[in-house]
């Protein structure tokens, strides 16, 4: 009985996915994306049919909560409805480090979906992210090549290939002929992050930190575009990729920072002792854990928000189709409509994102290498 | 509250894929990239200055250009008005040496034509004497072909000697 409402769902979502992605045919193969994004049209719904089911109603934030958390697999949709779902997945490597027990490296595939335990370890689903135990108890450190990995590493093959290709065209035209194809919509925004990002904050130390700068602003940028693709990717959602994106800045900033700067933190000049007291660990607490925190939450919360929205816009379909098949049904125009709408804004949101992490970088680092003295940098954070 | 807190796997496996790209990426894509831009916007601007130098240079040439042209013009009106004064002057010339050699000759005539008139009027004026002294001498020989009359005549002479 819910298939048919159901189904409509799909063939509607994958018609707005088809005119979503000729935003993306830059980036990717469209017969590739096509089917991706029936996949991923599949997922959604599928999901929904498998945990509302089981639990009887709709877990919301299970479901939202499964869309954005990393898993061990890379999940495209599920046949079948309860106990008899076929789930179609992408199995991905599980690679966990025991003291006592060693190193085991096997597929994601070997725990069926949690229905079995593998290697000593077994999955589990907790608040709608997947997670790994071992049997026994014991730590284990966990690397595995998680979804979100493997969006790392497509995104970073992504970026060595068209940027070195770029690079190569250069090299291969001189400076003297007209750019084309790609390295017209590279040049522009390279000459956008070098004059108004790195030249004005960095003066005449610029380029140094322009591989840095550039590196950061790319790979933020392709990782939420990326994310808004229907893969159900989310790494600059997470917070661990932000902070370790946060890390790098701050290992830079502290690696180049001069004497102006700690002169600063601890004994900020004309400041009477009293005052100083106070000021101190407010300018240690903002220079050294407010300013990589800034970045790494701004970036994650972001994203995350982002996604979560519109995931929610998407649900309140089956939310109201959980109340009812008619309201269910009358929603779909206005979930589609706030979610196109969303997803420009996304669009817009993971071009910003990119280039305020990148900003704030240049800014911060650019107040740790300062040769003069400014009091206007207290509390800006 | 599990969002918040960053799983070690993928914050070990982004730290070596960001690491590595970056590094990557420096090397073989940044640098080549930012070399060409700024070598560009170099080569851009050294072209503007360039051009605008030869502009000037351009622009200098013509004002001298422009400086000579006026310079040859004035020249050519002086050496016309020159050319002009040294005509007049040689045409000036010539007529007042003509008029004085046509003056010279003119005299020269007048002085000649005088000189044959002066010849021609003392030749009449021997040939008249000599008529009249023939004459004379016809007359005085009828006159004095009888004696009486040659007294007389003598007579007559030597009377005037006594009176002179």
């Amino acid at each position: 009985m819910k298939n048919s409402p159901k189904t409509s769902v799909k063939s509607v979502l994958l018609a707005f996915f088809m005119v979503l992605i000729s935003t993306f045919s830059a980036f990717s193969d469209p017969q590739m994306t096509e089917t991706a994004h029936a996949e991923a049209g599949h997922e959604a719904t599928a999901e929904a049919n498998h945990e509302g089911h089981k639990e009887g109603k709709l877990d919301i934030k299970g479901e939202i909560f499964g869309h954005i958390s990393d898993s061990y697999d890379w999940h495209l949709f599920t046949l079948g409805e309860g106990h008899e779902a076929t789930h179609v997945s992408v199995p991905l490597p599980v690679i966990l480090y025991n003291p006592t027990n060693g190193l085991s490296v096997f597929m994601s595939s070997a725990f069926h979906h949690g229905h079995e335990p593998a290697h000593g370890y077994e999955l589990y689903v907790d608040g709608g992210k997947q997670k790994i135990r071992a049997q026994d108890g014991s730590k284990f450190y966990d690397i595995s090549i998680t979804k979100n990995v493997l969006c790392l590493f497509i995104s970073v093959i992504i970026l060595l290939v068209l940027m070195t290709g770029v690079a190569r065209k250069y090299k291969k035209n001189g400076i003297n002929k007209a750019p084309s194809g790609f390295q017209n919509a590279l040049e522009p925004i390279i000459g956008f992050i070098q004059d108004t990002v790195a030249k004005p904050y960095l003066g005449k130390h610029y380029l140094k930190y322009m591989p840095l700068l550039l590196t950061l602003f790319f790979f933020i940028w392709v990782n939420n575009l990326m994310g808004l693709l229907p893969f159900g990717f989310n790494l600059t959602g997470n917070i661990a990729v932000t902070l370790l994106l946060a890390l790098v800045f701050f290992v830079v900033m502290l690696a180049n920072s001069n004497k102006y700067f700690w002169g600063h933190i601890f004994n900020p000049p004309g400041i009477p002792f009293g005052i100083k007291l106070i000021l101190v660990p407010i300018e240690i607490l903002s220079n050294l854990l407010i300013k990589p925190a800034a970045l790494a939450i701004r970036l994650f919360a972001n994203i995350f928000a982002g996604h979560t929205i519109i995931l929610s816009i998407i649900l309140l379909i089956f939310i109201f189709g959980g109340l009812s098949k008619v309201a269910g049904i009358a929603f779909i125009p206005v979930s589609l409509g706030f979610t196109i709408f969303m997803f420009f804004l996304e669009l817009l949101v993971a071009a910003i994102q990119a280039f305020i992490f990148t900003n704030l970088t240049a800014v911060f680092i650019s107040q740790a290498i300062e040769e003069h003295h400014h009091d206007d940098d207290h509390g800006h954070h | 509250m599990d969002l918040l807190l960053p799983g070690f796997g993928l914050f070990f496996w982004t730290a070596i894929a960001f690491l590595t790209v970056m590094f990557l990426l420096k090397k073989f894509a940044w640098k080549p990239i930012l070399e060409a831009l700024n070598e560009r916007e170099k080569n851009i601007a050294d072209s503007i200055a360039s051009a605008e130098k030869v502009k000037a240079e351009m622009a200098t040439m013509k004002s001298e250009h422009e400086v000579l042209l006026n310079q040859a013009r004035e020249e050519r009106t002086l050496m016309m008005k020159e050319a002009k004064d040294t005509k007049d002057r040689i045409i000036n010339e010539a007529k007042d040496i003509a008029k004085e050699e046509a003056n010279k000759i003119i005299v020269e005539a007048r002085q000649q034509i005088e000189n044959q008139k002066n010849a021609a009027i003392t030749d009449v004026k021997n040939q008249i004497g000599i008529l009249v002294i023939e004459v004379a001498e016809k007359v005085l020989r009828k006159e004095l072909q009888n004696k009486a009359e040659q007294e007389n005549y003598i007579k007559k002479l030597a009377e005037d000697i006594r009176l002179n």
